[in-house]
């Protein structure tokens, strides 16, 4: 087992877990941000740099602190290493310029996209108090491509994570989309236009921390904090049938994997729960999901509106076993 | 025990002979009355006369068009949920080709409603707005209503009308309530 302090607060870890691993273990207001590192995908993160921290003891053998900010999600923990998060004023004016830079090309345009309220990216500007970018040249656009009927893509919001490419290497037998072009021309394509139509392909929605990949069924049906979320289950042959039914009154008008503390879902889920099954009577209520009271998805909610749909085939069952048959008050008077 | 301080002692003192005649006191109320004759009206006859408006009154909403008359409002639902009375309610639509024209981003709202007997005119919808769609004019207020189907305000009372565009009047350069209130004091010197 290896000590690590982060931000004062010290963990025993297994090794070879990274500083990230560590850090969430302790709990996400130790976490740093991130946007492209992912647990459940392998070799995923490295790219965005947003879970930069500062080492200020490599370890106890070697006492020297780090150059400078390294990747959280790719550094492993070192017995003895001490690092700083939030509590290193300089790192967070590292992370505020990597948070600029990945808005360099971003759209502003929060009102419109389907993922504002939800976006890792929106979080991570708001929090740094980044309203826009001293960039000036012209922002990357790009033509709508057609993904099929369920996925949007809408590659001028891509921040280049990886992560759906991931998605389709790990979770899918065959890859269509992928990175094509290098540099600032890079973007996620299917070269020849073709539709991704895996029974997993859904889970890039989940997976993209910004607006890029959205759900056609749900285009512009709603905004997130309109819906209320509800968990849900059902018997489902290819994936857990886990998910959060986003409800507008008695519609699911989206369904999604749910996601915990550091937007990762629990279970990737196929897409005949995501996109075929949009009935309240395909699904089993667990209750009312439970959403951070700072989160915008539970402004304007109050509890006692939630409505919890009631199932009409499940009451019937427990309806038969009492006995209703015409009674007549007085069986003497006969 | 006192159980409040308000309470009141109960006297009952005879009247005195000036109180017991009854006609001081009739000349007494008269005179009031009389002295508000010559009194300056605190009323006005409210359609034909109107009081002057402070600029940044807020008054019934308009939605506003951009300088070429296409819609501001992308629907993005910002009044909504700043609104404290939950008055506001939309539903979005995908903008098609061909009508650009119409609306200004690629997202518009198809129905958007406020019902006037939740609205409290408080102007955080406009404040929200990031956009500059939503205002609340300062020289129009909500006329009173006779049935609960004109509560609603649809985007056919809402909207601003395309006659209204070319005047510059119209146009107030994206100013919030509070902006146009901070330019006030700063004409009027009263800082």
């Amino acid at each position: 087992m290896l000590k690590v302090t982060i931000d004062g607060q010290t963990i025993e870890v297994p090794e070879g877990t990274t500083i990230l691993q560590a850090a969430r273990m302790l709990g996400p207001e130790v976490a740093p941000p991130a946007m492209c590192y992912y647990s459940k995908l392998e070799t995923s993160g490295g790219y965005c740099r947003t879970c930069i921290v500062k080492v200020s003891k490599g370890s106890e053998k070697d006492p020297r602190p780090m150059p400078k900010p390294v990747a959280s999600c790719r550094t492993m923990v070192m017995d003895g290493m001490e690092v700083q998060n939030k509590t290193s004023p300089e790192l967070v004016e590292a992370r505020k310029g990597v948070v600029e830079f990945l808005l360099a090309n971003h759209p502003l345009d929060c009102p419109i996209c389907d993922q504002a309220g939800e976006c890792h990216l929106q979080d991570l500007s708001f929090e740094h108090g980044i309203e826009s970018t001293r960039y000036e040249f012209e922002r990357r656009t790009f033509k709508k491509i057609d993904l099929g009927p369920h996925i949007q893509l809408h590659m001028t919001r891509c921040i280049l994570c990886y992560r759906c490419v991931k998605v389709a290497d790990q979770l899918t037998p065959e890859r269509y989309h992928g990175v094509l072009n290098r540099g600032d021309v890079s973007e996620i394509s299917t070269y020849i236009e073709k539709s991704i139509d895996n029974e997993f392909s859904g889970n890039v929605i989940d997976v993209c921390p910004v607006g890029a990949l959205t759900d056609k069924t749900f285009r512009f049906k709603s905004r997130v904090w309109f819906t209320k979320p509800v968990d849900a289950h059902r018997n489902c042959d290819t994936c857990s049938g886990k998910v959060t039914l986003w409800y507008k009154g008695d519609d699911v008008l989206r369904v999604t994997g749910r996601k915990d503390a550091f937007g990762e879902v629990a279970d990737f889920i196929c897409n005949t729960c995501r996109f075929e099954t949009k009935k309240t009577s395909d699904w089993v209520i667990e209750g009312p999901r439970v959403i951070d009271k700072k989160s915008v998805i539970s402004a304007n909610h109050y509890l006692s509106d939630l409505k919890v749909p009631d199932f009409a085939y499940e009451v019937g069952e427990d309806y038969k076993k009492i006995d209703d048959t015409p009674k007549l008050l007085n069986p003497a008077a006969q | 025990m006192q159980l409040t301080s308000r309470s009141k002692r109960v006297s009952n003192k005879k009247l005195s002979l000036g109180e017991r005649l009854y006609l001081p006191a009739i000349v007494g109320g008269l005179g009031i009355t009389i002295k508000h004759f010559f009194k300056k009206k605190a009323t006005i006859q409210y359609p034909e006369e109107q009081r002057p408006m402070s600029s940044v009154y807020r008054g019934l909403h308009v939605l506003k068009r951009d300088e070429v008359g296409r819609e501001r409002c992308t629907a993005c639902g910002l009044c909504a949920v700043a609104c404290p009375a939950e008055a506001i309610s939309m539903i979005a639509a995908e903008r098609q080709p061909g009508e650009e024209h119409l609306y200004r981003e690629e997202k518009y709202a198809a129905v958007y409603e406020i019902n006037m007997l939740r609205c409290i005119f408080c102007g955080l919808c406009e404040e929200a707005c990031p956009k500059s769609a939503i205002y609340l004019q300062s020289d129009k207020l909500a006329p009173s209503f006779f049935s609960r189907a004109d509560v609603i305000y649809g985007k056919d009372r809402l909207v601003q009308s395309m006659e209204t565009i070319t005047s510059a009047k119209s146009l107030k350069s994206g100013l919030t309530t509070s902006d146009r209130y901070v330019d006030k004091v700063w004409k009027d010197g009263k800082y």
